[in-house]
Order: C-alpha cells, then sequence, then structure tokens
C-alpha cells in the first residue's frame, strides 16, 4: 500500500482536515504577510500614490491580496472554532462547526474579491 | 427455492487474500502471505491463520476474542484497529491487508508492541482512584443523572487497546504527552464524586504533556472501537484546568 494511504488511512475525517488547515493557514500567514509587507513598503518608496494604486490594480496583485485574506480569515474562524470546541459545551455537531467556520471563512475571501475588482 | 449447497455456509470461501505482514522488530520488513478469504473472517482469523498453517514463529498478541481484553489491536490498512472485530470484508482492499504493529509505540516482534510507555502513562496521568475514607460514615449518594456522572459513566468502558494512542498525532511528535487514553481516565476520575483527590488528578494533567498539548484533531475518537470520545474528555480537562487556575486551586 502506498504512503500516502497509509497516512490518510488513520487522518481522513473532517476535525483532522480542520487542524490541518488551520495550521497551514497560520504557516502561510506567518510566510506571506511580512511579504506583502515588504512588497507594500518598497513600491510605495518606489513609485508615487498614483503610481502605487495602479499598481494594485493589476489582477496578479488583486489574486495575491485576495489569497491572503482569505487565508487571514480561514484562520480567524479556524481559531474561532477552537474557541468554541474548548469552551463552550460539546455538541455532537462538531461537523457542522467546522463546515460554518470553512464557508465563512470562503464567503469573506468571495465578498473581498467582489469589491476589490 | 435454492438448493441449500448455494447457500454460503460459515467456511464458505471467497477467494484469496495476500496479506503482508510486519516481520521483526523496528528494522524489520513485510513479508507477504496468501491466505483463504471466508466469509465472516475477522482480522485476527486471518493472523492466527497464518501463525497455524504457514508460519508458526509468527508473534502476536490476543485474549477474549471478542472486543473485551484489549489486546489484540494492530494497525490494518494503516490505520489502527482492534483485530478480533474487524471483518476483513470490510477493509481489504482489492483482497489486500497490511498487518502492522501499533503505530506510536516499540516493537517487541512481528505484530506485538511493547505497551509498557501506554500505561505508564497511564500511571503519570494519577489514573488511579483514590477512595474517601467512608467506612464509618455514609455511603456515598451517586446520582446517575447528576452531569458529572453522566461524564464519568461516558468514558469508563475503555479496554486499554491503544488504538487511539496508535491514532494521535501529537503523541508522535511529543513523545512525553500522556494520550488520550490516560486522560480519558483521568476525566473519569475528576468526576467521580466518590474520589478524595480530584484536584491532585487535574494538577496531573495540566503541565505541557498533559491535556493542554492536544490538537483536537479526533483521531482517537475517530477509531475509538468502543465508540468512546477522549477528544470531549480533553477538552473538559481545559476547562476544568482553567477553571481551577482561575479559582486559585492548581
Ligand atoms: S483529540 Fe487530542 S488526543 Fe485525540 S487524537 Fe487528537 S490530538 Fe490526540
Ligand atoms: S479510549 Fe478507546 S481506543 Fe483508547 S484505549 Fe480506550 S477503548 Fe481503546
Ligand atoms: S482479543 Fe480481546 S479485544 Fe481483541
Amino acid at each position: 500500500m502506498s504512503t500516502l494511504s497509509r497516512v490518510a488511512a488513520s487522518r481522513n475525517h473532517p476535525a483532522y482536515w480542520a487542524f490541518l488547515v488551520h495550521r497551514l493557514s497560520g504557516l502561510g500567514l506567518a510566510l506571506f504577510l511580512p511579504l506583502h509587507l515588504l512588497v507594500l513598503g518598497l513600491a510605495v518608496e518606489r513609485a508615487s500614490l498614483d503610481g502605487f494604486l495602479s499598481w494594485t490594480d493589476r489582477p496578479l496583485v488583486k489574486l495575491a491580496e485576495t489569497g491572503l485574506v482569505v487565508l487571514l480569515a480561514v484562520h480567524l474562524t479556524g481559531g474561532l472554532r477552537v474557541l468554541a470546541l474548548e469552551f463552550l459545551p460539546w455538541s455532537d455537531a462538531q461537523k457542522t462547526r467546522i463546515a460554518i467556520a470553512f464557508g465563512v471563512a470562503l464567503a469573506v475571501g468571495l465578498l473581498f474579491l467582489l469589491l476589490a475588482v | 427455492m435454492q438448493s441449500s449447497a448455494a447457500q454460503p455456509s460459515a467456511s464458505t470461501e471467497l477467494g484469496e487474500l495476500t496479506v503482508s505482514v510486519w516481520r521483526g522488530a523496528a528494522d524489520g520488513r513485510l513479508e507477504s502471505f496468501r491466505v483463504p478469504h471466508r466469509t465472516s473472517q475477522t482480522v485476527l482469523d486471518v493472523v492466527t491463520w497464518i501463525q497455524r498453517h504457514l508460519d508458526p514463529t509468527l508473534t502476536y498478541r490476543f485474549a477474549c476474542r471478542v472486543g473485551m481484553c484489549g489486546s489484540c489491536a494492530m494497525m490494518v490498512n494503516g490505520a489502527p484497529r482492534w483485530t478480533c472485530r474487524t471483518h476483513v470484508s470490510r477493509v481489504a482492499k482489492d483482497g489486500h491487508l497490511e498487518l502492522r504493529p501499533l503505530r506510536n509505540l516499540p516493537v517487541v516482534k512481528d505484530l506485538a508492541a511493547d505497551m509498557t510507555e501506554f500505561f505508564d502513562k497511564w500511571r503519570d496521568a494519577y489514573g488511579r482512584f483514590s477512595p474517601t475514607p467512608t467506612a464509618d460514615g455514609d455511603f456515598h449518594r451517586v446520582d446517575p443523572e447528576s452531569a458529572e456522572r453522566k461524564a464519568a459513566s461516558a468514558g469508563i468502558e475503555c479496554i486499554g487497546c491503544a488504538v487511539c494512542y496508535a491514532a494521535c498525532d501529537v503523541v508522535s511528535w511529543n513523545p512525553d504527552y500522556l494520550g488520550p487514553a490516560a486522560l480519558n481516565r483521568a476525566w473519569t476520575l475528576i468526576n467521580d464524586v466518590r474520589d478524595a483527590d480530584r484536584s491532585g488528578h487535574l494538577a496531573a494533567v495540566a503541565d505541557d504533556a498533559g491535556c493542554h498539548a492536544c490538537h483536537s484533531q479526533g483521531s482517537c475518537t475517530k477509531h475509538c472501537p468502543n465508540g468512546l470520545n477522549p477528544s470531549m474528555a480533553i477538552t473538559g480537562l481545559k476547562k476544568s484546568v482553567l477553571g481551577a487556575l482561575l479559582r486559585g486551586d492548581l
């Protein structure tokens, strides 16, 4: 049996995905937020404000920013889920909570994209 | 009506299974066996068949064969399971089974894992009942409908099989982590009104290797063959530890 199916065998269930997504979005934020700030800083330094604003109109920049907003939303809602899990009474609807967290995060990301375009 | 010859009997052969079995200690390897596939055959039946018919040196562990003793757990196609109550037809993939000793524990030989650290952690989690001296006093009154008794009752049917322990990634990442079964045990004692040292139980699970190490991945709950919910027990411990800290009891 392949290593992948062996690794997935005991982990393929919603609570584990939720953990994984939360961990990966956290790592993604840690990597890309500094990069995002760096690029912003450089762009503002080099160009006039008008030039900078037209730069943020580029599709690629918009896409990257949307990605960052999605990461942020995913990580935030994932964190709220963990707080709910640990501080509210246990509910057997943990899967529903996971789904709500993902849904809200996705909606926030799409809304941003909509407003940005 | 069909003739009785067409009806499957208890020993009907359904073809052949190829079974890869871990042999040796940590530096061992997989060895392949061909085993007849029968109806209602359990994974433990397969292992026993190999030992009786193909290789008497195969080492594995079992006792009750009915899901009571907790000794027969192994990794079956990558997931931890109690093998005496796992039907081959439910888990075989294209007639193939891969059997390894339980994850997160040292291997003794073949399919037998060394359970020492698993049970040592029950001790470290203070998983022992602390009786109240009631010989001259009254009996404890335990209300079966109280929230505490319900929480305790939900966790007491653990058979100590270490399936949850093998499923948990935090155990692999942090070898000191007490693990789901020991923490679940602590939770049942904290909810037992007869226990005399409930704050002692809380203190035993309050540090880094205790309940706060859990990431709520829920693999323990997903795999526990007895349907227990160690993940929920651990969130209960987290809340109780925080409450005790805020009250200054810890
Ligand atoms: S919920 Fe906690 S104890 Fe259970 S598998 Fe996950 S990390 Fe391990
Ligand atoms: S909690 Fe469940 S999986 Fe873990 S040792 Fe007990 S019975 Fe086995
Ligand atoms: S042999 Fe006892 S639980 Fe499987």
